[in-house]
């Protein structure tokens, strides 16, 4: 058993991985499931209260306005948390063990990120690269793209070393030995998908704290 | 030997230190930062679940440094620019 994304199949020179099929189909599998629960009022209503109990954790979790990521954040909760737990059904594998995917989903939390500051304080924010100091203007540059980095390979490296054991341990010992791995890889599929979300919110509020911070040196976040 | 051939080796012996050598550091990170957790946990029982919270985030932040050091293994043991 390979653990690494495979080729399906190539259009010219493009060429579609298993994992590249794994997120449309989950994509639409969720999508679809979604819908299906707005038709029904009960199943409705449930999301909804759901849906509120969330949005109250999240916003509570900052003191900077983040209200307009949660969506985002619940999101990626939702696809994470599926598309990590999908490798424990046997013959699947999860598809964030594949890098681009990882890469993919840190790039749209980096975006988010920005596009919600410049949203709330124009393009100010940029300010946040240049305080304390304009010294700092490396560092800081440097800082962003490091965290948007780790971001994806902090995902990327936990669900590959799952996978990865999972397939070493299966090939040395055998049928049904690896499952007590398994169960701690059910303990990293979730933490890690919500780890991600966590830190998107956090980078983002980060961003506007220190924006608020640079407008209004005397502190006291408005 | 031929040169592939101690390209290979110091290949895998440089895996195996990556993931020995750089386990180290974050292994007692993360034990002192539960730990901490932990004492701060009993101390404050009301404030368990901010502190929950923040622990997991640091927990996968500190993890994330031994995840480097997978990822460099990795490199060198399946995707080795030196190796054809």
């Amino acid at each position: 058993m390979n653990p690494f994304p495979s080729e399906v199949w190539r259009v010219g020179a493009f060429v579609i991985t298993d994992s590249m099929v794994a997120t449309v189909v989950l994509t639409m599998v969720l999508l679809a499931g979604g819908r299906l629960a707005l038709a029904f009022e009960g199943a409705r209503r449930t999301l909804e209260t759901i849906y509120d109990v969330l949005e109250n954790a999240v916003v509570s979790m900052t003191t900077a306005n983040v209200r307009p990521l949660v969506p985002l954040i619940l999101t990626q909760w939702l696809f994470l948390g599926a598309a990590n737990l999908v490798g424990l059904i046997p013959g699947l594998k999860s598809p964030t063990r594949d890098l681009s995917l990882a890469a993919a989903l840190a790039a749209i939390a980096f975006v988010a990120g920005h596009v919600h500051a410049y949203r709330k304080r124009g393009l100010s924010y940029l300010r946040q690269y240049i305080s304390p100091n304009p010294l700092l203007l490396p560092l800081n540059i440097l800082g962003e793209a490091t965290r948007t980095l780790a971001l994806a390979l902090r995902l990327f490296g936990n669900m590959l070393s799952g996978t990865l054991v999972g397939a070493i341990v299966v090939a040395l010992a055998g049928l049904l030995v690896p499952v007590p791995l398994m169960l701690l890889s059910v303990l990293t599929a979730v933490v890690q998908a919500y780890i991600f979300g966590v830190l998107t919110l956090v980078f983002a509020a980060s961003s506007l704290e220190t924006a608020e911070r640079s407008r209004n040196p005397k502190g006291e976040a408005s | 030997m031929n040169p592939q051939d101690w390209i290979a080796l110091a290949s895998i012996v440089t895996a195996g230190l990556t993931m020995g050598l750089g386990s180290i550091g974050p292994a007692l990170g993360e034990g002192r930062a539960v730990a901490a957790a932990l004492e701060a946990m009993s101390r404050q029982p009301d404030a368990a679940n901010t502190i929950t919270r923040t622990l997991f985030v640091g927990v996968a932040m500190v993890e994330s440094t031994a995840i480097y050091c997978l990822v460099i293994a990795l490199i060198l043991l399946f995707a080795n620019p030196l190796m054809p």
